[in-house]
């Protein structure tokens, strides 16, 4: 359900990211400021993989790449975007790759490298990490990244600040010759702030690349050399730390001082405001190599200091060891004395509720109501008129007429994960991006249990070939549901190689992933209509008693896609023939389909998508098309 | 000025961000500073979500606990799950039409009948505009001009610190023109429902 003005003033709005000209405020996401600022940096080339919390990026540099005159691709993985953006700044190009946390780990092997080669034009590698796991399998903090790579790192707290540490990152990344991560989390992408555009430039598309394999190929001899040279930069990178402008410190006569970094910086600046504490602030916005002079200074007339940052006690270690290392003795409050929780994203009253008890002062705060009412969840589920929600009832359907018991459904990320609840319980198991085919391959060695698992379209290009090749070579036994809804459904509706539209919107040649199967050599490949119940379930059935490694490709196009929505068919419950069997409701769950206080079974029209599935399903042929 | 705070909620589908996006850029077309923070991902299929739009000099997008001003609630469990952002002070407006979530069955858990969260949510806050936007939504020519319905009714609320003009101008500059009367329609209803209040 979207609605059709919002719509519009949002395409609006992006089109503004690019069409805005110098000194206009724009009240943009930080997602979209991302672009902007890499727009005025002279981007050429931007490559990602979709994730939440950074999905919006790529969606804009889809939007706007073409008009903008540069290239823009959804690679199809993280490692991938990562490579393509790495060779691009080898060859003297501005580039950006943006990523959720845990697609860092899926570039992480290339990135490890890509610091020790380094950059001729400038690189920003952008991680949008999700305290609180809102859209994420974990909240891992990826500031630990610059340590483990050895390159520098930003970490904005608004939507403004993204757009003006783009230009610095690529000045910095240029003059260090190393990537630069950019280091976001889900409240700061998905803030939305007054954002002061500045000059467009036009990005460079094309470089040269200079062979010099001494520089550009990591083997013994020549690495140790780039390590050598990476550590001499980033103890040149600690020096600039300690002068750039944006590592800031407040003063308010305190004798107590908070150091603080992105979003965390936002609720510590409110509260110390709003109750004119007398607590001083350093913002650390270049925060690794972290500024040890500066926080020399910082603390020089303070009697503690507390670290305040989102998710792990990084900077918190930092600051001890730099008192340590100039035997400073000085109380430190944070994560490690349990001042602040080391779980879960920080809030406004985390953050006055630590003050309070650190500064043993009142803190001014409102009354916290709460309601009298028990309130019932609403997870999120799948829509009306899924497919994969046919997918799950036929399964289940199927396994219980071969009368099979214990049956393990690993599954993978996408909204099929989503499959979680009852009353389909079809996910099992989950480690990460294409882990389904990995883990059931395991599964099958170590258990006489039955498998299914499930993967995505996007999901299957991503991380699903290998471990497909694996189970076929290693003789596993299990069956595999590929769910092709012809697009990256939970970020958004971005496109994949299987679809013949690329990133820049323009025609692409489609990946078959039917000959990607038949090529591994799986012996027993069939494809569906999940829309059809009963072919569907002869085919589950058939695939469950296979002896190797089934595929069945399920394909029908994600209801949300443009011009999916609604045949035009609207369903209704014919109450003259429905005997509250609750078929419907309970096996089928489907969100458009409730039962009112008089228990009687009936259909929203505002949901229904007519899709015809529990058309299939009723035993009393008691729903049909409504007359 | 003194900061003014918005929480938005309720179901993941429902056109919430956008309409708060439309209230911050008219905010920031009058020249207040404004910050705003959105839930995208997996909560919007189908599952509750919410938007918060502080007016004013604000760092932090978040409303600290008990200290929104308004309340702008497309569904109304979803009101009650915004009560500890509320206090004695705030204005609510609530869309009283139901959306029952899919597990209630499974989960053994009930939906509150619509009348009790209304009494509700009368205890704990300063006003209730209840109101069911989406029949004076279908009433305007169109189910999903629903959040026009709502926008039109903040707008009227006492306190609302941004012009009806200003919102005005800023939805016309954005209209398709097929849909601008059923919206200026549906915006109108709800304005006069609460001015009339």
């Amino acid at each position: 359900m979207i609605d059709f003005l919002c719509v519009k003033v949002v395409i609006m709005n992006l089109k503004e990211v690019l069409t805005a000209e110098e000194n206009q405020k724009l009240f943009l996401l930080g997602n979209e400021a991302a672009v902007r600022g890499a727009l005025e940096a002279g981007v050429g080339l931007a490559s990602t993989y979709p994730g939440t919390p950074s999905s919006e990026i790529g969606d804009v540099f889809s939007k706007l790449a073409e008009d903008a005159g540069i290239y823009f691709e959804f690679s199809t993985n993280e490692k991938v975007a990562l490579e393509v953006a790495a060779s691009a700044a080898a060859s003297g190009v501005r580039s950006f790759t943006f990523m959720k946390h845990v697609g860092v780990n899926v570039a992480s092997d290339s990135l490890m490298s890509a610091v020790y080669t380094g950059v001729e034009g400038g690189m920003v590698i952008l991680s949008a990490d999700d305290p609180s796991m809102f859209s994420s399998q974990n909240e891992q903090d990826n500031r630990h990244y610059a340590r483990l790579a050895n390159m520098p790192m930003v970490e904005p707290s608004n939507p403004e600040e993204i757009r003006q540490l783009m230009g610095f990152s690529y000045e910095l990344s240029e003059q260090f010759k190393l990537p630069v991560l950019m280091r976001t989390t889900t409240r700061v992408s998905h803030m939305r702030g007054v954002v002061e555009t500045g000059k467009l430039v036009p990005g460079k598309t094309k470089g040269f690349f200079k062979r010099d394999p001494k520089r550009f190929v990591p083997v013994p001899a020549t690495a140790m050399i780039m390590h050598k040279n990476l550590v001499r930069k980033m103890e040149e990178l600690r020096k600039l730390s300690n002068s750039y402008e944006l590592n800031k410190i407040y003063r308010r006569n305190g004798k107590v001082g908070i150091v603080t970094s992105g979003g965390a910086f936002n609720y510590v600046m409110d509260a110390v405001q709003g109750n004119n504490l007398n607590v001083d602030v350093f913002k650390v916005t270049l925060t690794y190599p972290f500024p040890d002079e500066l926080l020399l200074e910082f603390i020089k007339d303070l009697d503690a200091v507390i670290v305040v940052e989102e998710v792990d006690p990084i900077m918190e270690k930092e600051v001890l060891s730099i008192l340590g290392k100039n035997g400073i003795k000085m109380a430190v409050h944070g994560k490690l004395d349990q001042s602040l929780p080391l779980i879960y994203e920080y809030t406004p009253n985390i953050v006055m509720d630590m003050l309070e008890t650190v500064l043993n002062q009142e803190i001014k705060k409102n009354q916290v109501l709460n309601s009298d009412l028990s309130i019932p969840e609403r997870p999120p589920t799948l829509c009306p008129g899924c497919p994969h929600r046919s997918v799950y009832y036929t399964v289940k359907d199927a396994v219980n007429s071969l009368e099979l018991n214990d049956v393990i459904y690993p599954t993978d990320i996408g909204c099929y994960t989503l499959g979680i609840t009852s009353p389909y319980d079809a996910a099992d198991y989950l480690l990460s991006m294409g882990s389904s085919i990995g883990t059931s391959c395991g599964f099958s060695k170590a258990t006489n249990q039955n498998v299914v698992c499930f993967i995505g379209d996007s999901t299957f290009f991503h991380a699903g070939i290998p471990p497909l090749i694996n189970a076929v070579h290693n003789k596993d036994r299990f069956v595999l549901v590929i769910l092709d809804n012809r697009t990256t459904a939970m970020t958004g509706g971005q496109p994949h190689p299987g679809l013949s539209v690329d990133g820049m919107g323009w025609e692409a040649p489609e990946v078959s992933i039917d000959a990607i199967v038949e090529a591994t050599g799986v012996k027993y490949l069939r494809k569906i209509n999940p829309m059809n119940i009963k072919k569907s379930k002869e085919i589950f059935m058939e695939a469950l008693e296979f002896d190797g490694v089934a595929v069945v490709i399920s394909q029908h196009p994600c209801m949300l896609t443009k011009g999916r929505r609604s045949s035009k068919a609207e369903l209704a419950v014919k109450q003259e023939k429905c005997d509250a069997c609750a078929v419907c409701l309970e096996k089928l769950a489907c969100t458009a389909i409730y039962k009112d206080e008089e228990g009687k079974v009936s259909i929203d029209p505002k949901l229904c998508n007519g899709c015809n599935v529990c058309v299939q399903v009723c035993p009393e042929r008691a729903i049909g098309v409504k007359k | 000025m003194k900061s003014y705070s918005i929480y938005i909620s309720g179901v993941g589908g429902q056109g919430i961000i956008k309409t708060s996006t439309v209230m911050g850029e008219a905010a920031m077309k009058t020249g207040l500073p404004v910050v705003m923070s959105e839930v995208h991902g997996m909560a919007q299929r189908g599952g509750s979500v919410s938007t918060e739009l502080k007016i004013g000099d604000n760092y932090s997008p978040i409303i600290e606990l008990g200290s929104a001003d308004l309340l702008i609630s497309f569904e109304p469990v979803e009101a009650l799950r915004a009560v500890p952002k509320i206090s004695k002070e705030t204005y609510i407006i609530l869309n009283t039409n139901p959306i029952y979530p899919f597990n209630l069955s499974e989960s053994g858990e009930s939906y509150p009948d619509v009348q009790n969260v209304l009494t509700e949510l009368n205890n704990k806050a300063k006003q209730v505009y209840a109101l069911d936007a989406d029949k004076i939504a279908r009433e305007s020519g169109h189910s999903l001009s629903m959040n026009m319905v709502m926008l039109g009714a903040a707008t009227a609320v006492e306190g609302f610190p941004i012009e009806k003009e200003t919102i005005l101008n800023s939805m016309k500059a954005n209209l398709p023109g097929k849909s601008l009367e059923i919206n200026l329609k549906a915006f109108n209803t709800g304005f006069n429902f609460v001015k009339s209040s």
